[in-house]
């Protein structure tokens, strides 16, 4: 059985977390597949709640199957298609399937995904979602009410480094800080150094880092979030050794690049840990675990496997 | 001043609503649609000749002043023997003009706009929304400006990971409501009242639909 994220993250070594997305559609067996893969070679694996504003099979659902299969789930909730109710029913329906970590999230906007006229929700954000987790943990709903039977989450929350302009987004760290995250994911970094400088800053609050790391496929996926995707800065040296690498060979200098990240971020004891998200290419991240020498449970993997 | 900002529907639209009903009599207004060029004199002679075009008959047309008006009731009875000889009333007002109309008079009502939102003509054709009534003003803690109708998601505690160098992630045509507030409050020295805590907004202020009656003070009382 998978060990309790909560104290993987108190533990002290290197953690890594990684992400499935859920069908489009009932058929899981891919997704099944994908959690088998995984399970055993990260210590908690998200689960994204219709990313993008995709409507998909739900982050619950998924999180029940990481749980039945002997993973760590990490439930991912987005503020988007709930309100405070449906969200809070939820965590205690999680709760009571096994479910203990919890990412809130604020969520992508409806027109950016496949269902571009419906309502947006949003009846909480992110900081309102982590103190609502804390306020049933306390044994209260948030209207006040008592709640039957206990509920207990490692709470995470996202934050974005390259955030432009970055005060108002560290601005709302520390408001997630204050409202009970744990454990942070970071939108996908590239440029290590202004990684470095927003650890220096992140560093000195009492929560654990897990570092975005997120595939590269093509110099011409990298050019396009570079350009495209709120957050995200790709340096040009990075789309230039994609754009150099031989026919075909693309995918393999990503994963390159990919282990090369999480090496240096785990050498430099930059962060508590990784979250890889290789966002329709799950098969390929034991492949950057090993490039990277991250081996079961954070051994090395000439530890693993002998 | 306030305005209900409006766009024409598709004229395809408008003739499905109209349906079988040959005989219409058209409405504008003289303020907000006058403004938006979606329901003044112009748009409303327009639609006339588009209607005439497609074979309907036009009993007649109208601008109202102010459409949401009370005195609106004035000029729909004098007009309304050439009302009577219609079908319906193809209305190019906003939705509360249409509204108005409806209370006073008794015709099938068309509408041939659809009304955006409550905004300001902050230039010649560009309209922004400014409020949308939520019941709950937080300005004061937002350099006054209003992050429930101008961040698209609403939200209360900062900017979401959407943020994009200033512009929202759904359009790059639209300002990031955090970084305004950001901006202006740094620039009075305020950014305190950024890092305060929002709760859970009460959505429920004025359940819908609103209805209050306030009690007036009476006079020399």
């Amino acid at each position: 059985m998978a060990r309790v994220l909560r104290e993987v993250l108190r533990s002290g070594e290197f953690v890594v977390t990684s992400e499935i997305g859920p069908p489009k559609g009932s058929d899981v067996s891919k997704m099944s597949h994908h959690i088998e893969m995984l399970k055993d070679k990260v210590h908690a694996l998200n689960v994204t709640d219709n990313q993008s504003s995709v409507m998909r099979y739900p982050s619950l659902g998924g999180a029940i199957l990481i749980k039945e299969r002997g993973g760590e789930p990490i439930l991912q909730m987005t503020c988007r298609d709930r309100n405070r109710l449906a969200l809070q029913g939820d965590l205690l329906f999680a709760y009571s399937r096994g479910i203990r970590n919890v990412l809130c999230l604020t969520g992508d906007a409806v027109p950016v995904g496949d269902h571009k006229t419906a309502k947006s929700v949003f009846d909480l954000d992110s900081t309102q979602l982590l103190r609502a987790i804390r306020t049933l943990e306390s044994g209260k709903d948030m209207g006040g009410n008592t709640i039957e039977g206990k509920v207990e989450f490692c709470a995470g929350a996202i934050v974005t480094p390259e955030a432009r302009p970055l005060e108002p987004q560290l601005m709302k760290f520390e408001k997630k800080v204050d409202c009970g995250a744990e454990f942070f994911q970071t939108q996908a970094i590239y440029d290590m150094d202004n990684f470095r400088r927003f650890m220096e800053y992140a560093g000195r609050f009492p929560v654990k880092i897990l570092a975005g790391i997120v595939l590269l496929t093509s110099a011409k996926m990298a050019k396009y979030m570079t350009e495209n995707v709120p957050g995200i800065f790709v340096p040009q040296t990075l789309i230039d050794e994609l754009a150099q690498a031989p026919k075909g060979q693309a995918l393999k200098k990503g994963i390159e690049i990919a282990a090369r990240m999480v090496r240096a971020i785990k050498e430099e004891g930059l962060c508590a840990g990784v979250h890889i998200m290789a966002i329709g290419r799950e098969e390929v991240v034991p492949e950057i675990l090993q490039a990277a020498g991250i081996g079961f449970n954070g051994h090395k993997a000439s530890d693993a496997g002998t | 001043m306030i305005r209900s900002i409006t766009k024409q529907k598709p004229l395809a639209e408008v003739l499905e609503l109209l349906g079988e009903m040959e005989r219409v009599f058209i409405i504008g207004c003289g303020t907000c649609t006058t403004m938006a060029h979606t329901g003044g004199q112009a748009e409303v002679l327009a639609m006339k000749q588009k209607l005439v075009e497609t074979g309907k008959v036009v009993t007649g047309f109208l601008v109202i002043p102010v459409a949401c008006d009370n005195l609106t009731e004035e000029a729909l009875q004098q007009n309304l023997p050439a009302m009577k000889e219609s079908q319906s009333l193809l209305i190019l007002t906003c939705a509360f003009g249409v509204q108005t109309i409806n209370r006073f008079l008794d015709f099938p009502v068309i509408p041939a706009l659809d009304t955006l939102f409550i905004g300001k003509e902050i230039g010649p054709g560009l309209f922004e929304e400014v409020c949308i009534q939520c019941g709950g003003c937080i300005l004061g803690e937002t350099g006054g400006i209003c992050p429930v109708t101008s961040c698209h998601k609403g939200l209360l505690n900062g900017p979401c990971g959407g943020t994009n160098n200033g512009k929202c992630e759904i359009d790059r045509n639209k300002d990031c409501a955090w970084t305004l507030i950001y901006e202006r409050l740094q620039k009075q020295g305020r950014l305190s009242a950024m890092r305060k805590f929002q709760s859970a907004k009460n959505y429920q202020v004025e359940p819908k639909p609103g209805k209050t009656l306030f009690e007036l003070e009476r006079s020399g009382s």
